[in-house]
């Protein structure tokens, strides 16, 4: 990527949309970016908000780990061509530990034989040390509990990435920023935008709000067979976004792959997780599509247009997480003539042994299940019928693992002690994290970088 | 309404949608698939009617956003995720399933303008 004043579209492809993505994505999509030719990046999106509290413990049990486990699987195949053919590479598969991210790439360079790249760490979200905590526990309402405390990280955003890119990085590895900043900090560095460009950043904020869940803007999480289908899905595309010096962007995705990139696709992911869309706020900008259209201007190809930028707020956003106690589910399944009767007396065994100590949730796996809330009205209120393939889910939480440990005992008991023909007995313990978010004064809590 | 001239269909014939959640909010966006149904949308799924599909879940606030220009609305529930994806019990701690129980609202369409969904038409 050439750096400053530029006017040729910038292309950001899109490697993965979270932990646990598809790691033979990413090499269509650096395949495409080479043939297209042209400055290009491409983003790792792959910090989910539990993610980094798992990655803390992670890091706290061995201070190398407390970064993305799939790294290496991700870049091996593609760090060569990437270095190669300048495609910048941006990440937050830095999580809990980008410092220990930047040395496993390098080990990786190494050990592929490759020139020493050049990498960059973004820091200043980890808001976990002594002076940090009192930001945020000024911030968070209710006070900070430091018996249960495990982590607080702030929301960095597109600028200091932008600055490590401009200084020569070829990759940025981040901890936790904004999802759009890891596609708005190439596109920065490209234009030479300034920090009030706001109806460029807010242009392409949304552009990596298109980018940041992988395949959802490209035919992942939208197949509805016979209304809304979606060719190869086996094999969907991962998308790539081509974004002009105006900020405006054509979402597509790697070529000779599956699923589809049009207006529908587009429409759903740019209100994803979105609230009033006048309002869309970042640590960069306060993105406004509530005028924005979409239009498809080619096979795989929509233009986004009409995105306005208003200046970002004084605050950023930090999540603080708190051990939260201990969830249990256990699980039977009941066939055949009376498997509906059957599953709804093994429930009410357990509500009977258990659920005067310990409030449970239900699911009639094939009755109702997961449209139902955690006090089981939509149960209650669904007609007793008589399904014939039932599986009774029990889940509880408490913060004595105790109680968890004796519901989990119980419904494997209903193995010899429930109704007839009872089988598949699945019982899981795992510890919960808790999150608080709240605003802390961006100028308290700097973005930096360094490279390493 | 004149039951020659309209025809009840669920949503889902003539729109779709996507969820997402941020804490204990969950957000759904309605799109239509033919831009001419906007009008009855914004009519006829009102958040009134929204709240009333998902008043097992006890929302605390029902807020629609319209999006004229992308024949689209923007749904935000707050407090129906059981507190969200650390402390939820469902199985589907996100909401994720949730953009099809909205997707099964009845509307009333004129018969006129009936859409031909990819089904129909295969």
């Amino acid at each position: 990527m050439r750096q400053g004043k530029n006017t040729e579209t910038l292309a950001v492809g899109c490697g993965a949309g979270f932990s646990g993505d598809r790691v033979d994505a990413p090499g269509p999509v650096v395949r495409t970016l080479i043939e297209r030719g042209g400055p290009a990046a491409i983003i790792f999106e792959m910090l989910a908000e539990r993610t980094l509290a798992l990655a803390q413990l992670a890091r706290k049990a061995n201070s190398e780990l407390g970064y993305e486990v799939l790294l290496e699987l991700v870049l091996r195949p593609i760090l060569a061509d990437c270095l190669k053919h300048n495609i910048t590479i941006v990440g937050n598969f830095g999580a809990a530990n980008p410092r220990g991210a930047a040395a496993m790439i390098h080990r990786l360079a190494r050990e592929l034989g490759l020139r020493v790249p050049r990498v960059a760490v973004a820091e200043g979200d980890d808001l976990s040390s002594v002076p940090c905590r009192l930001i945020v526990r000024n911030a968070l309402e209710g006070g900070l509990d430091e018996r249960r405390f495990v982590c607080a990280n702030a929301y960095q955003g597109a600028f200091a990435i932008a600055e490590a890119i401009t200084a020569g990085a070829q990759i940025v590895v981040t901890g936790r920023v904004a999802d759009p900043s890891l596609t708005l900090a190439p596109a920065i560095a490209h234009f030479g935008w300034g920090e009030n460009d706001w109806d460029q950043l807010a242009g392409a904020t949304m552009a990596g709000h298109l980018l940041e869940c992988g395949a959802q803007v490209s035919g992942g999480y939208f197949a509805d067979p016979g209304y809304k289908d979606v060719p190869n899905l086996d094999d969907v595309g991962f998308p790539i976004a081509e974004i002009a010096a105006d900020g405006g962007c054509i979402v597509t995705k790697a070529s000779n792959t599956g699923g589809l990139v049009d207006a529908r696709t587009v429409k759903e992911q740019l209100l994803y997780e979105i609230h009033d869309p006048a309002e869309y706020l970042t640590p960069d900008v306060v993105a406004d599509v509530s005028d924005a259209e979409v239009a498809e201007v080619g096979p795989d190809r929509v233009r986004l247009t009409g995105v306005r930028g208003h200046p970002r707020t004084p605050t950023l956003k930090a999540n603080v997480f708190f051990d939260g106690g201990w969830l249990g589910e256990g699980e039977i399944s009941y066939a055949g003539a009376g498997a509906e009767a059957r599953a709804r007396l093994a429930m009410e065994v357990m509500q009977s042994r258990v659920g005067r100590d310990l409030p449970l949730r239900f699911d009639l796996i094939g009755v109702m299940s997961v449209l139902g809330d955690d006090t089981d009205r939509l149960l209650n209120a669904t007609r007793v019928g008589a399904a014939t393939d039932v599986r009774l889910r029990v889940a509880a939480k408490h913060e004595d693992a105790a109680y968890v440990d004796r519901m989990l005992r119980e419904l494997t008991a209903l193995w010899t002690g429930g109704p007839a023909g009872g089988g598949g007995v699945r019982v899981a313990k795992r510890q919960r994290l808790s999150l608080k978010s709240c605003l802390v004064p961006r100028e308290r809590v700097p973005a930096t970088y360094a490279f390493v | 309404m004149n039951k020659a001239e309209f025809v009840e269909v669920p949503l889902r014939e003539i729109a779709h949608a996507r969820a997402g959640d941020k804490g204990n909010r969950t957000n759904i966006s309605l799109i239509a698939y033919d831009a001419r149904h906007y009008d009855l949308l914004v009519e006829q799924v009102t958040p009134e009617r929204v709240a009333q599909q998902f008043a097992y879940r006890k929302p605390s606030h029902v807020m629609r956003y319209l999006l004229p220009k992308l024949a689209a609305m923007n749904f935000v529930l707050d407090d129906v995720l059981d507190g969200g994806v650390n402390d939820s019990l469902n199985l589907d701690m996100h909401g994720k399933a949730l953009s099809f129980h909205l997707l099964a609202i009845t509307v009333q369409v004129p018969v006129a303008m009936q859409v031909q969904t990819t089904k129909e038409t295969a």
